[in-house]
């Protein structure tokens, strides 16, 4: 590591539902390889012995009454929709063609 | 009365009668109006909205009901808090024209103290960014010199106060968002403990870093808002139960200026090379008048303030790969439907490649590969280690002294586009301020002058330990009234970027 070619990064953007362009990766493939040598330096910073911290103050799970509160309508909940129909969101078929 | 006036006395004349709340929100519509051609720190406003909650709060403060010190005194919103009927978009076109039908707990408790919202500010898209270059519809301008950046990603809300077109504005913290604008416009800006301003409707970018705050031209300012925005929300799972004191009284204790049995620790770690000289100046003339008023100041090392950058640039994007995994075109948002008959997937690909900008695609690529199995142990897993170490060293640090101090930002605002297509010169901005938000303690940017090479302003950080808020208002405020004797006004006074502008 850290190189991270064309190739990769055009894997990844596939994992993360993104169509980029050729363009695209030709601009973003070096910037990112820059990036990722740049964080690399973290190897081996910190020992097996430390613990890893993944919010900054220590949480426990938390919990409310199990009370009933408003929330949205329907109408609400569906206005910023692209698509809807019968007060359900309208969404492109799910299965590829040749399924 | 005029634009420049401070929350706090605009306070005070509303409650003395000498002002209406309609007038003031008026005034500052009109400034806004006058100005933001220029500035662009705003992407929406609602004259319509603000004159009408200022009429009720006139009628409310007529009828001896007023809600607080606050009421009547506009507001500006960065535009990555949800407001119900009030367009919100992040900065981003895939938010492109959605009206959120709820509000954020933070916009739900200024509209209870009575508030009016002028409008939403501009910003780095989902608050990707140091500069505000990355909103997908245009930059923000710095009212001290146009050519240049008025930080970011919170730029709207830090040059609508600093243009006087808002006398208080909200933005959010994930790396130092709300601190680096600040420094870089001469204003205030405070970034509160993790968990102790609620986060719900906050459009989240990395949920364990961001922190909502005040961004303000004052200390007092900035902790009067603070106390009403702040405080235990059961809608957010990480927020905190506390008592917390009033953060106003913080303040106006520490405006005597006075710093006696005040312990300052230097950080050693956040000077030397990529520092701008003129900012180390005036950073070491800030510690040199809190010496002179009684604090005592000692040189702190925190060695693995170092990774700190590294550390955030995999947490960060980790974290924001996931939460914007939510933008699928379905619900709400843009919807791209590529020619033929597209499945789901197809149209979630051709939207978000369409909707997203340069930077959020960066980072969602890079927090993919972090979360990628084989890499996870490596970067992600090695990223949550060292982010213990920090926190380490503050724990260290804050065992030695009251508060530590650095310079906000490593430089003054720099020209628009010099480091756009840079990534890593941009993220290096962040340098100083990122450590607070991986171990979730409290900071202040307070002005401290202006830096002798470009005559730009620099601002001094504050950072102290978590849940001492109200420690980072005492010295803050102290430091301010210190600045504010020595240069006989504020520094705001001698910012000229929008000469010709009435006053």
């Amino acid at each position: 590591m850290p190189e991270i070619s064309r190739d990769e990064v055009a894997h990844l953007a596939m994992l993360a539902r993104i169509d980029l362009s050729d363009a695209e990766l030709d601009h973003l493939a070096p910037q990112l390889s820059v990036i990722l040598e740049s964080v690399a330096s973290i190897n081996g910073v910190a020992g097996d012995d430390v613990p890893p911290t993944s919010h900054a103050l220590p949480l426990t799970n938390v919990f409310r009454e199990d009370v009933v509160v408003p929330g949205l309508t329907a109408e609400e909940a569906l206005a910023g929709a692209p698509a809807v129909e019968d007060q359900r969101f309208s969404v492109p078929r799910i299965l590829g063609e040749e399924a | 009365m005029g634009h420049g006036t401070t929350a706090a006395l605009l306070a005070d004349r509303l409650a003395a009668g000498e002002v209406t709340s309609v007038e003031v929100t008026q005034l500052h519509l009109d400034r806004i109006a006058e100005v933001d051609e220029r500035v662009h720190a705003f992407l929406h406003v609602d004259a319509e909205g603000a004159l009408g909650q200022a009429a009720e709060s006139d009628a409310r403060r007529a009828r001896g009901e007023a809600r607080g010190p606050l009421d009547g005194v506009p507001i500006a919103v960065k535009d990555v808090l949800a407001t119900r009927g009030l367009p919100t978009t992040c900065g981003s076109k895939i938010l492109e024209g959605w009206v959120p039908p709820y509000d954020a707990t933070v916009v739900t408790r200024l509209r209870a103290a009575g508030l009016p919202i002028l409008g939403k500010t501009n910003m780095d898209e989902f608050a990707m960014g140091s500069s505000t270059e990355h909103s997908a519809y245009g930059p923000t301008r710095n009212p001290w010199d146009l050519d240049r950046i008025p930080g970011g990603s919170g730029g709207g809300s830090a040059a609508a106060v600093a243009a006087y077109e808002a006398p208080l504005a909200i933005g959010t913290d994930t790396g130092g968002s709300i601190r680096q604008p600040g420094a870089v416009t001469g204003t205030v800006g405070v970034k509160p403990t993790y968990g102790g301003v609620s986060r719900y409707g906050l459009v989240a970018l990395a949920n364990s870093l961001d922190q909502a705050g005040p961004v303000t031209r004052t200390v007092l300012d900035a902790a009067m808002l603070h106390d009403v925005i702040g405080g235990h929300d059961p809608r957010d799972s990480t927020s905190i139960q506390h008592e917390w004191p009033s953060f106003t009284e913080a303040a106006r204790s520490g405006s005597t200026g006075d710093l006696s049995g005040v312990k300052v620790g230097v950080i050693t770690e956040m000077q030397g090379d990529g520092w701008q000289p003129g900012v180390m100046a005036r950073f070491n003339e800030s510690v040199e008048l809190m010496v002179q008023a009684g604090a005592e100041v000692v040189e702190v090392s925190c060695p693995s303030f170092v990774h700190a950058l590294a550390t955030y640039y995999l947490i960060l994007p980790a974290e924001a790969s996931s939460n914007l995994a939510k933008f699928d075109a379905m619900r709400y948002g843009l919807r791209v439907t590529p020619d033929g008959d597209p499945s789901a997937e197809e149209v979630m690909r051709a939207t978000r490649d369409a909707g997203f900008g340069d930077e959020v695609k960066r980072r969602i690529i890079l927090g993919t590969y972090a979360l990628s199995s084989g890499y996870y142990d490596a970067y992600y897993g090695q990223a949550q280690k060292v982010r213990t170490l920090i926190s380490r060293d503050f724990d260290a640090a804050f065992a030695q002294v009251d508060v530590l101090a650095s310079p906000t930002a490593p430089t003054t605002a720099f020209r628009l586009g010099e480091k756009l297509d840079d990534p890593m010169a941009m993220y290096l901005n962040d340098l100083a301020t990122i450590p607070a938000n991986l171990a979730g303690v409290p900071g202040i940017s307070v002005p401290n002058g202006l830096a002798e090479e470009d005559g730009l302003p620099s601002g001094l950080q504050l950072l102290a330990p978590a849940l001492a808020d109200d420690r980072v208002y005492r010295v803050g405020a102290a430091v301010e009234a210190l600045h504010e004797r020595q240069w006989g006004a504020p520094l705001l006074d001698k910012a000229t970027g929008l000469e010709g502008a009435t006053r």
